[in-house]
């Protein structure tokens, strides 16, 4: 490993500037908890090593004035649990962040590396998406911003262009009577890969739902935001007709591989049940907020 | 390529090393620092045994370069006693047998240590996910678990 350079810049554009020189040959280290396993296993060996932990704007979680939430790329999942209010707010985000690895591993590993590592069964993409997050990208061009569901191009690969750094996840502000949650199905009780991971974000008032967001993981080559299944729920007073035309829209935009994990049936199948009871969590937390 | 000079403060001690760019915390810790109470089963991050503290964040220390320690605090098993006094965790393993081969004790005990000071008073169910990253292949993980709410139970008494 001798030929690897490591830079902690102290400003984002530095870490641009050294990401985009380096071309394909640079990775990001947030957590390390994905890359460094890569590098150990053989599969990467880059030229440079850009650690964005101390920038920070990556590892800072800030409340906005408007109640919404600014989460650096590289806080870990540990840190985001810590914060006193985050996960009241938001938690179903939150149990889908801590979700990933082991108590080890969530001193370390963060949104941002789960978001950019791409794998369609990242636990937190589909609470984020279910959250109506909007993520922030800074390139050699300067910054843009999209929905997080516009950043998995496929099995390990994203939308970022060359030399682009992913910065922070913003999740909106909260209106009364809201609510998300995530579930994922494995075949034990923890430390595995999600076979299904659905995350619902919702409002109620009076009963009725008024918004609500689907994110659907591990059965499709990306991450996906189900609208189908969110037009089913909203308007609905989350009755079974709705929740089971939400199910039957979560399945019908299935793609999953067989795997020895799950079945392609087994899968689609999961992914309307986890539907429903990850509804009918977010709301029951809706009720109560 | 030439080496990194990192300084970092472990065990309450400021220690300076060189470091391969590409070198885990757990290599720099077993070799040139001698630490070797961290150990390395999986090197992928899966079985807890090099845990150590970063900043008081329990971490895998194969998941990090050594680069990374740079102006933070780091702690590993060889802080837990307090010269001959055992930790309380360290004590009550022995008593309870709640290790075989020992390879995976001081991972252990490092993540149990960092839960009692987290929680005082946890559950079954909150030790056995807390410790999930703790991989254990001789005890069965029963005698770790009772050894845990054990001590914490003690510790709780002592504390009253």
């Amino acid at each position: 490993m001798t030929d690897i350079r490591y830079l902690a810049p102290r400003t984002l554009d530095e870490a641009v500037g050294a990401f985009a020189a380096a071309a394909g040959a640079a990775r990001i280290l947030a957590g390390g908890t994905d890359l460094l396993v890569q590098m150990r296993a053989g599969v990467l060996r880059p030229g440079l090593i850009v650690d964005i932990k101390k920038i920070p704007e990556m590892t800072s979680i800030e409340e906005t004035a408007d109640g919404g939430f600014r989460i650096g790329a590289a806080v870990s999942g540990a840190a985001l649990a810590d914060h006193p209010k985050f996960g009241q707010v938001w938690p179903g985000v939150l149990e889908a962040v801590n979700l990933i690895g082991s108590t080890q591993v969530q001193g370390r590993a963060s949104p941002g590396g789960n978001l950019c590592n791409g794998s369609p069964a990242g636990d937190s993409v589909p609470a984020m998406i279910a959250a109506g997050a909007i993520v922030t990208v800074q390139g050699p061009n300067g910054r843009r911003r999209m929905p997080v569901e516009a950043v998995p191009a496929g099995p390990g690969r994203t939308t970022l262009a060359p030399g682009e750094i992913l910065v922070s996840f913003e999740l909106p502000p909260r209106p009364a009577g809201s609510g998300d949650a995530y579930l994922r199905m494995i075949p034990r009780t923890e430390m595995d890969i999600a076979v299904v991971g659905c995350g619902v974000s919702l409002t109620l008032q009076d009963g009725v739902c008024t918004a609500a967001r689907v994110g659907l993981g591990a059965v499709a080559p990306t991450v996906l935001l189900v609208e189908d299944a969110a037009k089913a729920l909203i308007g609905s007073k989350l009755d079974d007709a709705a929740l089971e035309a939400a199910a039957a829209a979560c399945r019908a935009v299935c793609r999953p591989i067989n795997d020895k994990r799950g079945t392609i049936v087994y899968r689609t199948k999961v992914a309307g049940v986890l539907l429903k009871r990850a509804a009918g969590i977010a709301a029951e937390r809706a009720g109560r907020a | 390529m030439a080496k990194l000079h990192v300084s970092t403060t472990i065990n309450g001690e400021p220690v300076e090393f060189l470091t391969e760019p590409g070198e885990s915390m757990l290599d720099v810790l077993r070799g040139p620092l001698g630490l070797t109470g961290s150990k390395e089963g999986c090197g992928s991050g899966d079985c807890g045994a090099c845990t150590i503290t970063l900043d008081d964040r329990l971490v895998c220390s194969c998941l990090m370069l050594a680069a990374e320690a740079e102006g933070h605090e780091i702690r590993t098993i060889e802080s837990m006693a307090e010269g001959e006094t055992l930790h309380p965790l360290q004590q009550k393993f022995l008593e309870m047998a709640a290790l075989q081969c020992g390879i995976c004790t001081p991972g252990v005990l490092m993540a149990a240590k960092s839960l009692l000071e987290r929680n005082p008073d946890p559950t079954e169910t909150e030790v056995r996910f807390w410790l999930a990253g703790n991989l254990c292949r001789c005890t069965g993980y029963d005698k770790i678990v009772r050894a845990v709410l054990e001590t914490a139970a003690d510790m709780r008494e002592a504390a009253r």
